[in-house]
């Protein structure tokens, strides 16, 4: 196989947010809450990374972060070698054009007083205003069509639409520019099963035909393991795993991957009543004062002393994986 | 006599736009210890039916048919008489813990209250028996978190502390209203496995309704499938899963993602569930099912026993035969 080309780089991205003290006297020092803290991936052309973690575990921020909707603290993220981070408002202004993204709500993620011919075109009006108003109706159809949405159908406002609908969208608006890399945050989480799966195969079609990459976004393992290629779990901030997708199902070498997949109900009542779920004890810690060393060990049941002293990043273990626990 | 016996329940909403037809005719039987299961995606009437039961429907509902607790009517009951049974012998557990928990209230006044009005309590012997209810759900240092607030827990917590609430007068049967969906996984598994445990120490009945297939094979010894407000299967898990018999219980279960499985397009279900406002004349499904015929658009296919298995009742006028012969085509 010919060499994949590099699109993304992210090298020890970190946010940090300042939080009011303990108290509310404004002479209380402020609390550093750390959504994400110090992770690093590659993302290749075509290629689809998934990024699983429960709430709170930072999946969001990272995301937002890479297009700078919530400013990096620290870390770099290279852009096909330019780091975006150094980057001017013109520098974004071309970035944007190759990256962009689809939010988890669908309605609220579009402007109700626009119809969405407006809403899909915007993006075209921004980027591309050298194209006549006609030549952007007719990508505008185009795209609609694309997406699977009736052309009849473009002059009227988001309320109209079903969440399913609503997302197609998303997915026209994020889609038009003829981006690298598309963001997902969610997209499918607020939806039906039977129309997630809709919106599922469409991105996979669309990927395939474009030569998209995509960073998806979800809490659910079984809707990333559909349609990703790598996967990466996140805890309290940080990198607990990133794994081929095959070797994370088959072989989690993280104990909290290990928990998270048999925590998932399988709809098949033999197997799910006979299976062992490891329960995972406790709360996720509060991320303004995370556990010392590994930030998992007040709930990982094979936690041994070492994991409180030391602080692992990512390592190989195997070809296909590489894990943040020290005793794998 | 079964514990709860509901029969032909129906729920009309008169809107703006004319009478809506929610939920209709769902009928079901459940012992003590047994658990039902209830599925269905958004607006296929699955919660308004057990609201109707509890008398919680809003006020431009109406409930139909009959919810029979011991032989006692539910629907016609006085708001009186049905104090004195929810919240006592048929309790519920709503999905969203953070808005059904009064934010003004410790989870101790909110907890011993209902002590105090159905057992008659004491104020400190309430507080003493939910502290044990509190334990039994596995929340740490219970006797010091109940004077809480709800903000100060967590989600997983909150929900726990719903559950004791729920099981504080060792109820008959306990209603779930999605108890789980607002939870993550891993809390989900620990909530769910609570549950399984409180059946078997208790006894409960409960009635789980659910998106999440998966958490329906876990839990449940029947399933009902609805759909556009009306049951479209109903039989045992292992039917259901195995043995799917309805054109829309198939599509459900291709459509879903899976853990167990590999392979790479899901099937989907075409088109949008149907506007309950403006219902088909025949089967709700018809639009997106791929074996519909002129017939289904037009006649209602009533809820009957299956011909291959007469314990799974179905609502399509196809027969399974055809069903699996076109599928093994297709």
């Amino acid at each position: 196989m010919a060499e994949k080309k590099l699109l993304l780089s992210v090298r020890d991205v970190k946010v940090h947010f300042k939080v009011k003290g303990n108290n509310d006297w404004p002479w209380t020092p402020k609390r550093t809450l750390k959504a994400v803290d110090g992770v690093s991936f590659d993302l290749y052309e075509g290629e689809t990374l998934g990024v699983v973690g429960e709430s709170g575990c930072g999946k969001s921020t990272l995301s937002r972060a890479i297009l700078n909707l919530i400013p990096a603290t620290d870390g770099e993220i290279l852009w096909m070698g330019k780091d975006l981070r150094k980057g001017s408002d013109k520098d974004w202004l071309h970035v944007r054009k190759d990256i962009q993204m689809i939010f988890q709500d669908p309605l609220a993620s579009l402007n109700p007083r626009m119809t969405i011919a407006q809403i899909i075109g915007e993006p075209l009006r921004v980027h591309r205003p050298e194209l006549s108003p006609d030549e952007i109706m007719k990508r505008v159809r185009a795209m609609m069509v694309k997406v699977g949405l009736r052309e009849q159908m473009i002059n009227r406002y988001p309320h109209e639409f079903s969440g399913g609908q609503c997302q197609r969208i998303g997915i026209a608006r994020a889609l038009i520019l003829e981006p690298k890399l598309i963001i997902c945050d969610e997209p499918v989480s607020a939806l039906d099963v039977s129309i997630q799966a809709q919106i599922i195969n469409l991105l996979k079609e669309l990927q395939r035909e474009m030569g998209l990459s995509l960073i998806f976004i979800a809490h659910d393992l079984a809707v990333v393991k559909h349609i990703s290629d790598r996967i990466l779990v996140m805890y309290l901030g940080r990198e607990m795993e990133l794994a081929e997708k095959y070797a994370l199902y088959d072989k989690p070498a993280h104990p909290y991957t290990q928990a998270l997949l048999s925590a998932i109900p399988i709809p098949d009542p033999k197997l799910e009543r006979n299976k062992t779920i490891q329960i995972l004890q406790g709360d996720l810690p509060s991320p303004i004062n995370p556990p010392s060393g590994c930030v998992f060990r007040t709930r990982c049941p094979k936690a041994v002393e070492r994991c409180a002293k030391e602080e692992i990043k990512l390592h190989a273990v195997t070809a296909a994986t590489q894990t943040s626990c020290l005793l794998a | 006599m079964s514990l709860l016996k509901v029969n032909n329940l129906g729920v009309q909403f008169q809107t703006p736009d004319g009478m809506v037809n929610a939920v209709n005719g769902v009928s079901f039987e459940l012992d003590a210890g047994q658990t039902l299961g209830i599925v269905g995606e958004s607006g296929s009437g699955k919660s308004q039916s057990v609201l109707a039961m509890m008398g919680l429907l809003a006020k431009n509902g109406r409930p139909t048919g009959e919810a029979l607790y011991k032989g006692q009517n539910l629907l016609t009951m006085s708001p009186k008489q049905l104090n004195g049974i929810r919240g006592d012998r048929i309790s519920m557990i709503f999905q969203d813990p953070m808005t059904s928990l009064n934010p003004y209230l410790t989870v101790e006044r909110q907890m011993t209250e209902v002590l105090e009005l159905h057992k008659g309590m004491t104020r400190k012997q309430a507080k003493k028996r939910a502290i044990e209810l509190l334990e039994a759900v596995r929340i740490p240092e219970a006797a010091r978190r109940i004077d809480m607030y709800p903000h100060e827990f967590s989600g997983g917590m909150r929900q726990r502390v719903m559950i004791a609430m729920a099981l504080l007068c060792e109820p008959e049967v306990l209603i779930a209203d999605e108890p789980t969906t607002a939870l993550d996984v891993t809390v989900q598994a620990q909530i769910l496995t609570l549950l399984k445990e409180l059946q078997r120490d208790f006894g409960t009945a409960i009635v789980m309704i659910t998106h999440d297939l998966g958490v329906v094979a876990g839990l449940c010894e029947k399933v009902m499938v609805m759909y556009g407000g009306r049951v479209m299967e109903y039989g045992t898990a292992n039917d259901i899963f195995y043995q799917p018999s309805h054109p829309y219980t198939i599509g459900l279960l291709g459509a879903l993602p899976r853990l167990d499985h590999d392979g790479d397009a899901l099937v989907s279900i075409p088109g949008n569930p149907p506007n309950m406002a403006n219902m088909p004349k025949g089967c709700p499904f018809t639009e997106r099912c791929a074996h519909a015929s002129a017939q289904c658009a037009d006649v209602l296919p009533g809820l009957l026993p299956s011909a291959a298995n007469p314990a799974v009742l179905r609502a399509c006028h196809k027969p399974v035969a055809e069903l699996k012969l076109e599928l093994s085509h297709g």
